[in-house]
């Protein structure tokens, strides 16, 4: 029958041993020859569109990724889906957004903020998400 | 009640219910919106809403387990809280923080990150309360008479929980850098260190309420925790499948997070053959139900609705939708809110006197 000290080597031992192998592997994944998200495309106008993105919590109704609130549409694909020229005017938009009964405050970004912004998308439209990228979501029912 | 500084316990527990029922509140909020009703967008839209529920959520189980570790640290080490003053003001500063950043969000003060939406300045605030609530349970347990496993296991859980807040105050430029080490905290909460307080209060429970010999109680907690890190760790993997790196996390992530619900499994045959083991009948029959019921109900939430959509061929066509909200909500509600509800349930009646043990009202909450 197993022991309290047997019991106290399984898991000391087993999480030991996990936890190097998911450093090792981190390290393996997030390493330059394995990059899958063009980080050398990351220009200054990326950044602040991230920096924007996160500074109004658009995570809290949208996706990005598959990642984010499930209340507005995923946005991965969205340069490819709807264009510059209709995200620019959501966002620049000095009313509430609300195409489709569900309402996004008016933001009243400025066009370089807005530009940032599709800089910002443009990137995340790019990378490789291992099949992710087809599917998109359920909300983005015109994605190929 | 064996220790006078327990009593600093209730407050957090108090708390932690006030934020529970403020968390309701704005999950209304949530719920009326996606049905259609979104009248309160002026002054509450979604993403406020959103922000406020989810982080009310990790103040108010993390106000409860705090309070777990005020009422069972000088039980289980047989000495006095170091010090009750600064356990106030820890609690003080807590909630200070707490509805700090709770107002904040209706300000578009904020990190826009999902779960780790407190802005920087706030961040180290948290880290500085998180670092006093240590120092107060590491010194008692340095100073008491006993370390017992189920005291270092419920103490090791704090720790690292207080540890994994760090990596998500690293700034990335990268979106996907930012998601991957986001998931150190939030997956390696969830899906790790917190299951460790929540082995830690199952087995303190399951002593005093069973009878069943300690030694038989936490060598099973070691077996339980064992298999959650196990599998927990490397299962972390399931967040990688889709957000830019590597596909060594889909074998990774998919074997290891397919391993996951054995460690609830274990919990709930764990609980339910120590109660069926145990010879002595305590007369809390409501703690006996919460604690029964939530490594159950944790089993069903966090083990069985996870791996229906774990597998990378599913969770291709899941992630990114309520599905994963729908997990989510079962899996808190059975391992982490009835666990507080349980160690609540037994510690009140101790620390007011009142012996409430088998109400109706009590059952009926049930």
């Amino acid at each position: 029958m197993l022991s309290k000290k047997q019991a106290q080597i399984f898991f000391l031992g087993g999480t030991a041993v996990t936890f190097l192998i998911f450093i090792g592997l981190t390290v393996f994944s997030l390493s330059k020859a394995q990059d899958q998200s063009n980080t050398d495309k990351i220009t200054a106008a990326v950044v602040r569109g991230k920096h924007l993105w996160e500074s109004n919590n658009c995570m809290g109704c949208h996706t990005i990724m598959g990642e984010g609130g499930y209340y507005a549409p995923e946005l991965t694909k969205v340069i490819e889906r709807r264009g510059e020229g209709y995200v620019k005017a959501a966002l620049m938009s000095p009313v509430a957004w609300e195409p489709n009964g569900r309402k996004m405050g008016p933001y009243k970004m400025t066009s370089e903020q807005a530009d940032d912004m599709v800089a910002f998308f443009n990137w995340i439209g790019e990378i490789d998400l291992n099949g992710f990228e087809t599917v998109v979501s359920p909300l983005a029912k015109d994605a190929k | 009640m064996k220790y006078q500084s327990q009593k600093v316990a209730y407050w957090f527990f108090a708390l932690s219910m006030l934020l529970l029922f403020l968390q309701l509140v704005y999950g209304f909020i949530m719920g009326f919106a996606h049905a259609g009703f979104d009248g309160l967008h002026e002054f509450i839209p979604f993403n406020t809403a959103k922000a406020v529920h989810t982080n009310l959520l990790v103040v108010w189980l993390l106000s409860g387990f705090m309070g777990a570790a005020y009422y069972i640290i000088p039980e289980e080490a047989q000495h006095e809280l170091v010090s009750v003053k600064l356990a106030y003001v820890q609690l003080i500063s807590l909630a200070l923080v707490g509805v700090t950043a709770i107002v904040g969000y209706h300000f578009n003060y904020w990190e826009g990150r999902k779960f780790l939406e407190i802005p920087r300045p706030l961040d180290y605030l948290v880290v500085v309360n998180v670092l006093l609530f240590m120092g107060l349970i590491i010194m008692t347990l340095i100073k008491g008479k006993r370390k017992t496993t189920t005291a270092l296991v419920l103490t090791m859980g704090l720790l690292f929980a207080a540890l994994l807040y760090l990596p998500g105050m690293i700034d990335f430029d990268s979106q996907v850098m930012d998601s991957f080490f986001r998931w150190w905290v939030v997956h390696l909460w969830v899906e790790g260190v917190w299951e460790l307080i929540m082995g830690g209060i199952l087995s303190f429970l399951l002593i005093k309420l069973t009878g069943v010999d300690r030694e038989v109680i936490e060598k099973w907690l070691y077996v339980i925790v064992g298999l959650t890190f196990l599998s927990g760790i490397l299962g972390t993997g399931h967040h990688y499948y889709y957000i830019g790196v590597n596909k060594i996390w889909l074998i990774v992530g998919g074997i290891f997070s397919a391993l996951e619900p054995l460690a609830f499994l274990a919990m709930a045959l764990f609980a339910v053959n120590m109660y069926r083991k145990g010879e002595k009948k305590h007369p809390n029959k409501i703690a006996l139900y919460w604690t029964l019921g939530s490594a159950i109900v944790s089993f069903i939430g966090a083990g069985l609705l996870g791996f229906a959509h774990t597998l990378p061929q599913t969770n291709l066509y899941t992630h990114g939708t309520l599905v994963t909200a729908m997990h989510g909500h079962l899996a808190f509600w059975g391992a982490y809110a009835m666990i507080v509800f349980a160690i609540i349930s037994y510690a009140l009646p101790n620390l007011t006197g009142r012996k409430f043990y088998d109400s109706p009202n009590g059952r009926l909450a049930f």
